[in-house]
């Protein structure tokens, strides 16, 4: 198991520690197979062996059990749950027709989504894709509000301008779900340049998904960042899937986090899967971004459905899905919290109501806010209102219909 | 007042700006070290420092999204993309981030940016570095685009845009960057979103931006000069915003127009001019609306062949005399090419 010295923060010059990996190698260990982290450090030892962490039983039997860790768990959990309710509730409501658009879910991914919220500072700035409902309750915005947005109402985080892929409170530091894949990076790098400008102690925590590491901009990001020594923590949420597309028919590389040795970025996988290996993991990452080193991080999850709600993903085997099932993250840490004697059954299921709750509470204030007035479509055009600003709806004439010339005063 | 050139009112007015508040810097390819490929950044690493001044790899994508993000935080970069051509690689930071931001969040965050970028043919660039693709910011709401085409509007503008709290679009020349103009001392912003009438006349409308507002005052004055021709005309000055008021009160007063754009015909600025024309002065015209533009081919290397593509003076003193002929105007000369 790797260890958890911060080895990863005075990376000058860093290059893979790592040994190549065969791609068939990489094939074979891509899915499911990281220790709690898998680091790309300075030092040069020898590559730690990618030990199959055992998921048949509870994750957390390896951890020693303090008031702290217990205390954490439970609140991850409480925050996960809520997460899978409200998921499940927002595919819910998107086949009613009550959300429109595309509507991308968190399922599987609620481990990693609160591992990482919880290692960043309130004063630390989050942007992210599309896949982010999640992202945006933990990082503290009211679910009513998230669910208002997703129902496009007036009280929606976005005031019901961004939908489900656009999410943003400036008060909780979420600057953007962005719906274009990679889009978000270089405004994330961008934002720690202001950061550096400034002088600032905040970070920027920047995710995305296992595809966008083969897109252009996520190069000329980590390029930047890293000659800038910009405090930017990547974050890639390696599904395993870009839609339908597996990481290894997509990526040349598809160890992601390897990557950032192109930039000599120090880099690290973890097991998304579990909550406390995440929060750790960002932490380290976070340290490092704060001290003026950029880091990749690598989080490996599971989509528990389609790529969108309305994607059936028949493309995956039976056996993939009876896999996925075992690897359910919430599932997993019920089961840890039972095994571990921290929670029993009937304290779990008092979390899962309490979030259900919440859930359904957030359904009605969504279904009772109202749409935003006609009236105010033209409001967001300009944050600087400019003379000859088009504010006409479809059909409308440039100009309004005036006497023949010579005939104005025939009236 | 004092004369300079367009170069120079650019140059001095960043500075000042760079003087005035230090949340506005530069960012962009080659424009510290080497000064900028058109010299507009010179001098001003030296003076202001790497922070402000700041070198980019050759990457469009990754420096205007980051310029965005970092005025997403507040500050106020200024972006130099070295010509419009490399804006492309930068397309969907522009178009898809910042000019989407501010509405696509419910106004919680803005994009207090300026992306200076040159266009314009006629040096022998060939194809992939002549063009003229303004339009492409132009059609998006949320952008604003002004295109100066004298020294005073190259500071005015530039002043407006860097006060401004949207992303915007500042289209430079590569044939004005020498051209000389009057530059008042204040620092008295322009108003986006306005157009100006540069020339007052009665006889028929030229309008024109950035180069081609340059050569329609040129054209206004040899032609009266030739023929005892009023011609009025409108610099559009901004893009987007498109002001099309002060469009249509010239041609109510002249009752024929021709639009001079150095980009191509067809779907080009000129046709949406056209259309405002026919909206809003219909009843006005005493002849169809000319528009002289580029040929519509990739530009080509061989300079008589460019030299043929681009439109010229003779062109546009063609296409008014034409003008002028259907309406029934008589001048003292008649023949020219077609």
């Amino acid at each position: 198991m790797a260890s958890r010295t911060p080895t990863t923060r005075a990376t000058t010059g860093v290059t893979t520690g790592t040994t190549p990996t065969s791609p068939q190698k990489a094939q074979s260990t891509a899915k499911r197979k990281t220790t709690a982290a898998q680091k790309v450090t300075a030092t040069p030892k020898a590559p730690a062996k990618e030990k199959a962490t055992v998921r048949k039983t509870p994750a957390g039997a390896r951890n020693p059990k303090s008031a702290d860790d217990s205390a954490q768990l439970i609140d991850f959990y409480r925050q996960m749950m809520l997460i899978r309710r409200f998921e499940e509730r927002a595919a819910r409501a998107y086949t009613q027709a009550l959300v429109g658009g595309y509507c991308h879910l968190n399922l599987g991914e609620e481990a990693a989504v609160v591992g990482l919220m919880s290692a960043m500072r309130p004063s630390d700035y989050l942007f992210t894709n599309y896949r982010e409902h999640g992202y945006a309750i933990s990082r503290g915005i009211d679910p009513n509000r998230v669910m208002a947005e997703l129902y496009g109402r007036i009280d929606g985080v976005s005031k019901g301008w961004g939908g489900s892929m656009h999410m943003f409170d400036i008060t909780q530091r979420l600057l953007g779900g962005y719906g274009i894949v990679g889009g978000q990076l270089p405004l994330a790098t961008g934002a720690a340049l202001a950061i550096d400008y400034r002088e600032g102690d905040e970070v920027v925590l920047c995710t995305m998904g296992d595809g966008t590491t083969n897109i252009g901009a996520f190069h000329e990001s980590l390029n930047i960042a890293a000659l800038w020594n910009l405090p930017v923590v990547y974050v890639i949420i390696n599904n395993r899937l870009g839609m339908g597309t597996t990481v290894e028919k997509a990526s040349a590389e598809p160890e992601l986090y390897k990557r950032a040795s192109a930039y000599r970025m120090a880099s690290e996988r973890v097991d998304g899967l579990d909550p406390l290996a995440v929060y750790a993991a960002a932490g380290r990452a976070i340290d490092s971004a704060r001290g003026g080193k950029p880091f990749l991080l690598e989080v490996m999850t599971e989509r528990l459905r389609g790529h969108s709600v309305v994607d059936p993903a028949t493309y995956r085997s039976a056996e993939e899905v009876a896999d996925l099932k075992e690897n359910d993250p919430v599932h997993t840490l019920a089961a840890r919290l039972v095994a571990e004697g921290i929670l029993n059954d009937e304290a779990l299921a008092k979390i899962d109501e309490e979030a259900t709750a919440l859930v359904v509470a957030a359904a009605d204030f969504a279904a009772a806010s109202p749409f935003p007035e006609i009236s105010t479509l033209f409001d967001y055009t300009y944050a600087t209102p400019v003379p000859n600003d088009s504010r006409r709806l479809p059909g409308e004439p440039l100009f309004a219909p005036e006497p023949l010339p010579g005939q104005e005063v025939s009236a | 007042m004092s004369i300079m050139t367009y170069r120079q009112a650019l140059h001095d007015t960043l500075r000042a700006e760079m003087l005035r508040d230090d949340d506005v810097f530069l960012i962009g390819e080659e424009i510290g070290v080497f000064e900028g490929s058109y010299k507009i950044t010179a001098g001003m690493l030296e003076e202001f420092g790497e922070k402000r001044v700041r070198d980019t790899p050759i990457a469009e994508e990754g420096f205007t999204g980051a310029a965005i993000g970092a005025a997403m935080l507040g500050l106020r970069p200024v972006v130099e993309i070295m010509t419009i051509n490399f804006s492309l690689l930068a397309l969907d930071q522009i178009v898809n981030h910042a000019a989407k931001i501010y509405g696509m969040f419910g106004g919680q965050a803005r994009v207090p940016m300026v992306i200076r970028t040159p266009g314009g043919g006629g040096q022998q660039l060939g194809a992939t570095h002549s063009q003229n693709i303004e339009l492409y910011y132009a059609f998006v709401p949320g952008m604003k685009v002004v295109a100066p085409s004298t020294p005073a509007d190259a500071k005015a503008l530039m002043l407006a845009a860097i006060r401004d709290d949207d992303p915007v679009l500042f289209l430079e020349n590569l044939a004005l960057y020498n051209t000389k103009g009057e530059v008042p001392d204040d620092d008295t912003p322009a108003v986006i979103g306005k157009a100006a009438v540069t020339r007052e006349g009665s006889d028929i409308t030229l309008i024109g931006y950035s180069r081609m507002a340059y050569v329609a005052s040129k054209v206004a004055e040899q032609l009266a000069e030739s023929d005892g021709l009023d011609i009025e005309v409108i610099d559009l000055r901004s893009l987007r915003p498109l002001d099309r008021e002060t469009i249509i009160a010239s041609v109510k007063k002249t009752h024929s127009a021709v639009i001079l754009e150095d980009d191509w015909l067809t779907y080009g600025i000129g046709a949406e001019i056209a259309a405002t024309i026919s909206d809003g002065a219909f009843d006005y015209l005493d002849a169809p609306v000319r528009r002289v533009a580029m040929a519509e081919v990739p530009l080509p290397y061989s300079k008589p062949l460019e030299t043929a593509a681009l439109p010229s003076t003779d062109d546009v003193i063609g296409a008014i005399r034409q003008t002028l002929e259907a309406v029934g105007h008589r001048t003292s000369t008649t023949g020219r090419k077609s």
